[in-house]
């Protein structure tokens, strides 16, 4: 809580006379109603780019009617959500299938309010923040598997079945990379991170080789963390129907929807971190003024996101047996020589 | 193994019953398939048919051999030219018809055109099944084209009622060999890409490579034939040994493959494209002149006995057997219809396969629903 606090709550203090205590609280709820607009905002903007993206590779326009080249379609289709009837089976476990879908749309929104737009604009800059991200999106499975279980229907299950073998497989991998980068970085503090990549170079440059391994086995891994193309087995609509949430309707699905596409932002995010210098430019051309890391990040961020969208319209998808190969034969033993090769070029000097 | 076994006594799993359809995305249509699981892995298929069924063949039964054609449509709805020119070569034949080159040359552009087309749609929704989302978009817009040309002389694109018996029902539409040609130079160009976007794809590879084998043993005994069974080394291309229109007189490969795996089976369609366009080549430049259609009775009637035909559509072999007792209508018609036979091979193709599996070896075999149901 530094930079938001301190601006938010002086202009509180100073300006409205307002008690310091008070001032905190009610810069609380600022924040949170800030962060629940913006994951809002990129949810349906995500899902906009998602299909104007799709439109391209696929050689059609996409959405290109409401409002400036379609932005405004989301919009229309989030309100259709709204107003739509929440249905269910008849025999669902009433109580998880309703809870389910807060799992993820909560720990996506809990992994949101931790990363560093700019050196001035983060919520919470805690000192584990690499860890705060992981693990808590490491619970956002347990909402995908309450969903396949409470649901009361078979493809459901399967879908559910599929994604804790599959979340919880590739988390592994994701945290060996993670842990190969912290030997280089020598901090888990998001911004801390970005300040040494401000003083050596961005990672994947200073830490060369193993740092360019650790990016490829953290995009593979992370889409497979966000149930995408290749990795969509969970719902993998040609087998399953549409998997986990087959049987939500309305906002129960929208949030499903919603989270989905601000955790392929947050990986993104984590890509742009851990490799990419996060809110720094290149070569430095603008550091140093305020709040236009913010583009550099979004920038950096949509790029990242936008790949993940190539693979997603170009790749067919992987087998159930497949997928646990490629984890557990190829990424995580790679990732573990990884971390070893990492740590020999930090302690033998040789990264830049 | 040891070890294994050991697992499987100490754990038991149940073995549970999973409705794949009637409305399912990967059953293309209204057909259910009863799949008994254990977990992920599939024991039995079940396929249930019936649910698109109408009575075709009893309604053929009351109507003449002209309407009958119409009815036939609507049994493969991607090979519809095939299944008419079955219904009129069969008359033709039984009533001594002679039909002139040039109507002969026609029917056959336009079912290598409709060979393509279908084969097209296949490659599309293929490689949807396997979750490859674009091809659908590449295949319908080369489709597009070849439905164009279906429209501009036949005056329909899906169900196009051209063949009749004695002939086509118009003639040849004036850009007719133009557009032809100029598809033929356009997909030449775009059939390269479907390999770049899905057949070289390492992943496709792995999901099909070695899945579903049949052997060509296997696959004679379930009577399957066409694409399906070319795939595993099984020759039976009816363009080939029972020469119909004008395919005596044209030079292509019968596309042939010995794996009889899901690849396979795409491989062959692929290539059967490129074949199917060699063919084209080749008649339409020099497109016989002469009537479109000969002069036929009003009241077509079929002389007394039993009667075949068989045709190569776009699934394999499409017979049309008849029973006349000398009426104006048949004493009974079957209708031989390759998706029916194919679909016997999928509980063998699925042994020890998991569900992803079913989905791609239900691809491969590209069955058309109403094709089976009738």
């Amino acid at each position: 809580m530094t930079a938001n606090k301190t601006i938010i709550t002086d202009f509180l203090v100073d300006q409205m006379q307002m008690p310091v205590d008070i001032a905190f609280w009610v810069e609380i709820v600022v924040v949170a109603a800030v962060y629940l607009g913006v994951f809002a905002l990129l949810g349906l903007f995500l899902v906009w780019m998602e299909r104007r993206a799709a439109a391209f590779f696929q050689q059609r326009l996409g959405p290109n009617r409401r409002g400036p080249a379609g932005l405004f379609q989301t919009i229309a289709d989030a309100l259709k959500l709204v107003s739509k009837e929440i249905t269910g089976t008849e025999k669902r476990d009433k109580f998880l299938y309703t809870i389910a879908p807060y799992f993820v749309i909560v720990t996506a929104l809990m992994a949101l309010a931790v990363l560093p737009f700019s050196q001035e604009l983060q919520a919470f800059d805690i000192n584990l923040g690499v860890f705060f991200i992981t693990s808590v999106s490491s619970v956002a499975v347990i909402g995908i598997f309450l969903a396949g279980w409470a649901s009361n229907n078979k493809f459901s299950l399967l879908g559910g079945m599929r994604s804790g073998i599959q979340m919880i497989s590739y988390e592994l991998s994701i945290g060996m990379v993670i842990v190969a980068m912290t030997v280089l970085t020598g901090t888990l503090q998001l911004s801390e991170i970005i300040s040494f990549q401000q003083e050596h170079g961005w990672s994947i440059w200073s830490g060369h080789i193993p740092a360019i391994i650790g990016f490829m086995i953290f995009m593979i891994a992370g889409t497979a963390e966000s149930n995408r193309t290749p990795f969509d087995l969970v719902e993998a609509e040609s087998e399953l129907g549409s998997g986990y949430h087959s049987e939500y309707s309305g906002m129960n699905f929208a949030y499903y929807f919603l989270a989905e596409f601000v955790n392929m932002f947050i990986i993104s995010a984590m890509v742009v971190i851990l490799f990419f210098g996060g809110w720094l430019s290149p070569f430095g051309i603008t550091d140093g003024i305020p709040y236009v890391g913010v583009f550099w990040f979004v920038f950096k961020t949509l790029g990242v996101v936008m790949l993940m969208m190539w693979f997603r319209w170009t790749f067919p998808r992987f087998r159930i047996d497949q997928l646990l190969t490629l984890e557990w034969k190829y990424l995580i033993p790679i990732s573990m020589v990884n971390i070893v090769f990492m740590a020999l070029v930090v302690w033998l000097g040789l990264t830049f | 193994m040891g070890n294994q076994q050991f697992l499987a006594d100490k754990i038991r799993t149940q073995e549970y019953h999973l409705n794949m359809g009637p409305q399912h995305p990967a059953t293309h249509g209204v057909m259910r398939m009863v799949l008994k699981l254990d977990g992920e892995e599939i024991r039995d298929v079940e396929p249930v048919m019936g649910y698109i069924h109408r009575s075709i063949e009893k309604m053929s039964e009351h109507i003449t051999y002209k309407q009958i054609i119409h009815l036939t449509d609507r049994l493969d709805y991607l090979s519809s030219h095939q299944n008419n020119e079955a219904v009129a070569l069969l008359v033709e034949k039984a009533t001594g018809i002679e039909v002139n080159d040039r109507i002969k040359v026609i029917r056959t552009i336009m079912s290598e055109l409709s060979r393509i087309a279908s084969h097209q749609l296949w490659w599309a929704v293929m490689g949807m099944d396997t979750g490859a989302l674009t091809t659908f978009f590449y295949g319908f817009r080369d489709r597009e084209l070849i439905n164009d040309i279906f429209e501009e002389t036949c005056g329909s694109r899906l169900t196009m009622n051209y063949s009749v018996i004695g002939g086509v029902r118009y003639d040849l539409h004036e850009n007719f060999v133009k557009r032809v040609k100029d598809f033929i130079v356009h997909f030449r160009k775009k059939l390269p890409e479907y390999d770049q976007l899905l057949s070289n794809n390492v992943i496709f590879r792995k999901r099909t490579e070695g899945i579903g084998i049949l052997t060509k043993e296997q696959v004679i005994a379930f009577g399957m034939n066409g694409p399906t069974a070319r795939a595993s080394g099984f020759v039976c291309d009816i363009r080939k040994k029972i020469p119909y229109s004008a395919y005596d007189r044209v030079h292509f490969e019968e596309i042939m493959a010995t794996e009889g795996d899901a690849f396979a089976r795409y491989k062959v369609r692929i290539l059967e494209m490129w074949e199917s366009m060699r063919i084209i080549e080749q008649l339409i430049d020099d497109i016989p002149e002469g009537e479109f259609k000969v002069k036929t009775k009003a009241v077509i009637k079929l002389p007394a006995g039993e009667h075949l035909q068989r045709v190569e559509t776009a699934r394999g072999d499409f017979g049309v057997y008849a029973i006349s007792d000398g009426k104006k209508n048949p004493f009974r018609l079957k209708f031989r219809s390759p998706s029916f036979a194919n679909m016997h091979g999928l509980n063998k193709m699925s042994e020890g396969t998991k569900i992803a599996d079913l989905v791609v070896n239900f691809s491969t075999i590209d069955v058309v629903v109403p094709d089976i149901d009738r």
